[in-house]
């Protein structure tokens, strides 16, 4: 990893804080009644966000789940037309019409996302398809967590990509519950494992929490899948902060406190600002003129979204069909 | 013994009582157990009746349905919970392609007493897949029975009527209601049927038709009609499969007027059906085209607009207006 260069090292904590404020900010305007309905942020998994999106080219695509407003911002997305799909703004990435579940910044090569867990998976699979008949060399990856680990489709699909050696790499971000529930009370085995039945490789990143783990297992992925070495499932053991969602109120501790602080105490910026400055890739002073910046990208995405105008009520009945015949309705 | 409850309450107490009444019913579903359900439906069950009998299920539908099919099979009455409407897809193949039809199937010797809870229905400004109205398409199946509670004192009786059923129930619990409108419920009275539909107000001007969620709308709509002078009756139709429609016949022959309200998209939705079957018997008693007030034909929307998508007392209103006006 030491050839990395500074500035690749540089922007993955940038990614990093990105995500972390960003969601951050979300969470306050959920709380506030700005953001409609909730939001499901990426807060403590910024390193396995970003180690994996990072180890995609700007032309490979990603697709997404329910806690993916990580997903864009690690692939490079502008903040603002995400902050204002959050809000529902006519200038948002769906326009307004996807909202959190939605943030799909096609521009990045998201494929999208889908708060019916799993559901994404299998479409990851069809765009490593279409790269493999084109032989273009763009590589797919799936992101889904421990809960979707479960579902069918995401068997159903290794199987596809086994049998067809495609360029996917299935990303299984493993924080550890699926809502309430904890994953070792649901799941039979260990998930990585769970790709020897299907003759490709499966790697376990323990540390989840530190960025660079991440991207050398999804780099070696990416590279394997780009060079006709078919799928991989890679499986990052992460831990979310907050809450499921923001403002649900469960009224119970399903998580030990004391667990919550372990994972806090091994926080995946501050431990990558730490290496960075003693390894010497940048100063103090540097690291806090990044800080300053990005809270400042935030800012202005939060102005943005605040600024830009809601999409008239009648854009619900367009772009049902592509001729959008909706007639009138008495 | 008469106790305040909302929905929510009354549904866990319904719940409770049905798994005190029969050892062979068995709760699973998605954070059921520890967590008591995400709207907390299942509160305290696991904590009471042990882990074998409230089911923390890994998050796969189909599996959950499929299991259930098998327990139901060795004699169990599995009570399923679908977090969300949204999440019932994954599902959908187990529960038309199995549940439906074993006992059809089997020649009548292998009954299906599973009860599917769903949470449905828009108004808590919840993110996509969260807000749904799948009833339609369960109600289309045929091997199903669906129905719909719309109040705390049902909620506690529907439950477990619907979990004592031999026939597989399709449960819907308008979501929005779940921590709303408190009653007195009698836990010692004497429930209707379950598959029975009930008027909750008399008129005499004109049938308003509701479950679930527009049950409440269409009395609100009665009460302001009333000010204006006009008496609207309402019929909570309870049981969407089968449909109990004699009283609604029986009413409309009165009023000649009807209008059904569902929040689910209009085309193909229960209205439709059940303004087909008005026409069919009470065609010569009919004054204006029966009208039907629902969500419109698009994805449900997101949720800063869902209050112009959902049917509200003006549209209801309106709907009224210009049945009268035929």
């Amino acid at each position: 990893m030491s050839t990395l260069p500074n500035e690749t090292l540089v922007e993955m904590q940038r990614r990093m804080l990105r995500i972390r404020r960003f969601d951050e900010r979300a969470s306050k305007m959920v709380k506030r009644g700005q953001i409609p309905g909730t939001v499901h942020t990426s807060i403590g998994q910024e390193a396995q966000v970003v180690g994996a999106t990072m180890a995609l080219g700007d032309d490979d695509y990603m697709s997404g789940n329910h806690r993916s407003h990580g997903h864009p911002i690690g692939k490079g997305s502008p903040l603002g037309p995400l902050m204002a799909e959050l809000v529902g703004k006519a200038t948002g990435v769906c326009g307004g019409k996807g909202g959190s579940l939605h943030l799909a910044d096609f521009n990045v090569g998201s494929l999208g996302e889908s708060g019916i867990v799993g559901s994404s998976i299998p479409i990851a699979t069809g765009a490593a398809l279409s790269s493999k008949v084109l032989d273009n060399g763009r590589v797919a990856l799936a992101f889904f967590g421990d809960g979707a680990a479960n579902q069918g489709c995401l068997y159903e699909s290794m199987n596809m990509a086994g049998v067809w050696d495609l360029p996917v790499i299935y990303l299984c971000e493993n924080n550890q519950y699926a809502l309430s529930t904890p994953a070792h009370t649901v799941t039979s085995g260990v998930i990585a494992e769970r790709a020897a039945g299907f003759g490709m490789p499966g790697v376990r990143v323990e540390d989840g929490q530190d960025v660079l783990k991440v991207y050398e297992a999804v780099s070696a992925a990416v590279e394997n899948a780009r060079s006709g070495g078919g799928p991989t499932l890679v499986e990052v053991i992460t831990y979310r902060y907050n809450e499921h969602s923001e403002g649900l109120r469960l009224g119970t501790d399903y998580r030990d406190a004391l667990e919550r602080e372990s994972w806090v105490g091994r926080d995946p910026i501050l431990s990558f600002r730490k290496h960075l400055v003693d390894s010497g890739v940048a100063t103090e002073d540097e690291m806090d003129q990044l800080e300053i910046d990005v809270l400042a990208e935030v800012e202005e995405a939060f102005e943005f979204s605040q600024e830009s105008p809601f999409p008239e009520p009648e854009v619900a009945f367009l772009d049902l069909y592509t001729d959008n015949p909706i007639g009138a309705h008495a | 013994m008469t106790t305040t409850m909302t929905m929510a309450k009354a549904l866990n107490a319904g719940l409770r009582a049905a798994m005190e009444a029969d050892p062979k019913v068995l709760m699973m579903g998605e954070d059921v157990g520890k967590l008591g359900g995400v709207f907390r439906i299942t509160d305290g069950l696991q904590k009471d009746f042990g882990e074998d009998r409230v089911i923390d299920t890994p998050l796969a539908e189909s599996a959950i349905l499929g299991t259930a099919v098998g327990l139901a099979m060795r004699g169990y009455r599995p009570v399923c919970e679908i977090q969300f409407d949204g999440f019932v897809y994954p599902a959908y193949d187990q529960i038309v392609s199995q549940v439906a039809k074993i006992h059809f199937r089997s020649r009548g010797r292998m009954p299906m007493p599973i009860v599917i809870r769903i949470p449905f229905g828009g108004g808590i400004g919840a993110v996509e897949h969260h807000s749904e109205s799948p009833e339609a398409q369960f109600a289309h199946t045929a091997g199903l029975k669906v129905v719909a509670c719309s109040h705390p004192t049902d909620a506690y009786w529907m439950i477990q009527q619907a979990i004592a059923a031999d026939d597989p129930v399709v449960f819907l619990e308008p979501k929005r209601q779940y921590h709303g409108e408190k009653a007195e419920v009698d836990t010692e009275a004497t429930p209707p049927p379950l598959f029975t539909s009930r008027t909750v107000r008399e008129g005499s001007d004109l049938t308003l038709l509701a479950y679930g969620p527009t049950v409440r709308l269409c009395r609100d709509a009665a009460l302001a009609a009333s000010e204006e002078g006009r008496s609207l009756e309402v019929i909570d139709l309870r049981t969407l499969s089968p449909l109990d429609l004699e009283p609604v016949f029986a009413s409309v022959r009165r009023t000649g007027h009807a209008v059904v309200v569902h929040e689910a998209a209009r085309s193909l939705g229960m209205g439709s059906e059940i303004a087909a079957r008005i026409q069919q018997e009470c065609f010569y008693a009919l004054e204006a085209p029966v009208l039907r007030v629902a969500g419109f034909d698009t994805p449900y929307p997101p949720s800063r607009i869902e209050e112009e998508y959902l049917p509200d007392l003006d549209r209801v209103l309106d709907a009224v207006d210009r049945s009268l006006a035929y």
